[in-house]
């Protein structure tokens, strides 16, 4: 069985208390950033562009047996390693449950000055894509 | 030998004491993130002085009414103190006359106005207007827009790969259907101090006015309206250690009492009948609507802070910051320079190699230290003409210190270690 979003977030947010100051998170951060190929480069493309002023994003999504998958990128490696946990969180669940999700981790984490507007960085406005697609495919299913 | 020039090297130290400097600056003594703030974003606005913190309490706490329409005492006080603010400022660049002195909320209005009013009446479809590659969004958007208005076009003075205007083209750009010409004088994004006296010169012999934008000269180097000769000019007081709101635009007398008003309502007005209104004298004209009251006189008390620290203070003292600045990342390496023009003012746009601007104004944000990464305002320089994902600037103060820039240099060597 599959882990549900609220046990990610409560995973991540395990892992994330290990770190006793800021920089041991943030070589984590960047790690992630560095490590994963997130995206094929086909989807790297104005189309797929969520626009910020700080650094960009791109995401694409795909339904999969009724659950929806995220892929994203940034040319920022600390934006990527923040997406790459917006990802473990939501892709690959059912889109009534992306859409309901709170994302509180991020400010538990300690993360919440990269999801504010005045970062312009692109996150804030990706996170709306993602819950935005996913309620739009739960009202497909719906009908 | 006699010890004349060490004496003399005491004196200056004694004359500025930059540590004594800072006491007047109660927010640089904070701690962000558990670490001594740095704080070397000035030039996206600077700290100010008690004398203008205080300013502006006092204002409101012994002679707060409405200017210019009161008969009693409080109003007689506000409308001097506003009025010798206007005074303070005309002194400050030179002008010939208070008349000149129009208050706006920040450089951005003071373009907004121009394009506007002067625009408004003078351009039309096929016309030509002139800036620069190098234009803030605010001295490049209100021409953009009367232009795609007017149906006339916006020619840009190109830049080359360090940063510096390319002049020889400037002849060839102007032509007899040129209306206007608006060029920064120091760019925020590239700290170029641009050469705008051989641009006034060309473009007056063609009789076409040009408009300054000085947000980031105001507070580095003397402004003289009548020596440059300039037409139209605009500035920010919190760009030069006033508050936020308020500003300058600085017109010639026989270009204010052609142009239309910019805004319609109080203050503006000498008489109102049903059927029409006739227009206050000048700068009145152009300040409808009650004024930043308590903003005009605080930037008043910035303009004092000036002029009793001394310009020439606080240019020595940038240039030292940012000689020193230059020596430090020169050491380091791996970091490339976008500006690099003979004549700079004290900021500092840069990549260290293979690491994203946003990477390293994250991290420098942990370790307490305030920079600006992006597009600074200037995002058609720094995409289109550079091919950048954005910069990371550092732009320095009277108040920063050279130990402020070697924690500085130490972040910049953290961030390397972390994202390198």
């Amino acid at each position: 069985m599959n882990k549900s979003i609220k046990e990610l977030e409560e995973e991540i947010i395990e892992e994330f208390s290990l770190f006793d100051d800021w920089m041991g998170k943030y070589e984590y951060i960047i790690e992630l950033g560095k490590n994963l190929p997130l995206i094929d480069p086909k989807f790297k493309t104005e189309e797929f562009k969520v626009k910020g002023c700080q650094s960009q994003v791109w995401l694409s999504s795909e339904m999969k047996d009724g659950k929806l998958f995220y892929y994203a990128d940034s040319d920022a490696v600390i934006t990527k390693g923040i997406i790459s946990l917006l990802i473990r969180v939501l892709s690959g669940h059912k889109p009534g449950e992306i859409s309901e999700a709170d994302m509180n981790f991020i400010n538990k984490i300690g993360l919440k000055e990269h999801l504010s507007p005045n970062r312009a960085n692109g996150l804030t406005a990706m996170i709306n894509y993602m819950k935005k697609y996913a309620a739009a495919y739960a009202e497909q299913n719906v009908n | 030998m006699d010890n004349t020039g060490k004496i003399l090297e005491e004196k200056i130290y004694d004359e500025f004491n930059v540590l004594k400097l800072r006491e007047q600056f109660p927010i640089l003594n904070q701690t962000v993130n558990g670490k001594p703030l740095i704080y070397l974003d000035n030039a996206a606005t600077n700290q100010k002085p008690l004398s203008v913190i205080n300013s502006i309490s006092n204002y409101y706490e012994t002679i707060n009414s409405n200017v210019h329409r009161g008969l009693h005492t409080l109003s007689e006080r506000a409308t001097e103190a506003y009025e010798g603010s206007r005074e303070k400022v005309r002194e400050f660049i030179n002008a010939k006359s208070t008349n000149e002195i129009v208050f706006v909320r920040g450089t951005t209005e003071g373009v907004n106005l121009v394009a506007s009013t002067f625009g408004k009446v003078n351009v039309k479809e096929g016309d030509e207007i002139i800036v620069t590659e190098m234009e803030h969004h605010s001295n490049l958007v209100p021409w953009q827009n009367l232009c795609r208005e007017k149906n006339a076009v916006l020619k840009y003075i190109p830049v080359n790969d360090e940063g510096e205007l390319i002049l020889d083209d400037l002849e060839k750009l102007i032509t007899e259907k040129t209306k206007f010409i608006s060029v920064v004088y120091i760019s925020n994004t590239l700290g170029t101090i641009n050469p705008i006296k051989k641009i006034i010169e060309t473009a007056h012999r063609h009789n076409v006015p040009v408009m300054l934008d000085a947000a980031q000269a105001a507070p580095h180097l003397k402004i003289d309206v009548q020596d440059l000769d300039c037409d139209f000019l605009a500035f920010s007081g919190h760009k030069i250690y006033g508050p936020t709101g308020i500003g300058v635009l600085y017109a010639k007398e026989k270009f204010l009492e052609e142009m239309p008003p910019y805004q319609f309502g109080g203050e503006m007005i000498k008489s109102v009948s049903y059927e029409q209104t006739v227009y206050n004298d000048l700068p009145y004209k152009f300040e409808a609507g009650t004024p930043n009251i308590s903003g005009a006189i605080s930037l008043g008390a910035a303009i004092d802070f000036i002029n009793s620290t001394g310009l020439e203070v606080i240019a020595d003292q940038e240039k030292k910051l940012f000689d020193h600045a230059m020596k430090r990342m020169n050491e380091m390496g791996g970091i490339r320079f976008i500006g690099t023009a003979k004549e700079k003012a004290s900021v500092i746009s840069f990549l260290l190699e293979g690491i994203h601007p946003y990477d390293t104004g994250s991290i420098l944000d942990n370790l307490g230290i305030a920079v600006r990464t992006g597009f600074h305002c200037t995002q058609p320089l720094i995409e289109q003409k550079y091919k950048l994902p954005g910069t990371v600037r550092a732009s320095f103060a009277v108040y920063n210190t050279t130990e402020e820039i070697d924690i500085f240099a130490e972040g910049l060597k953290k961030v390397k270690q972390m994202l390198g």
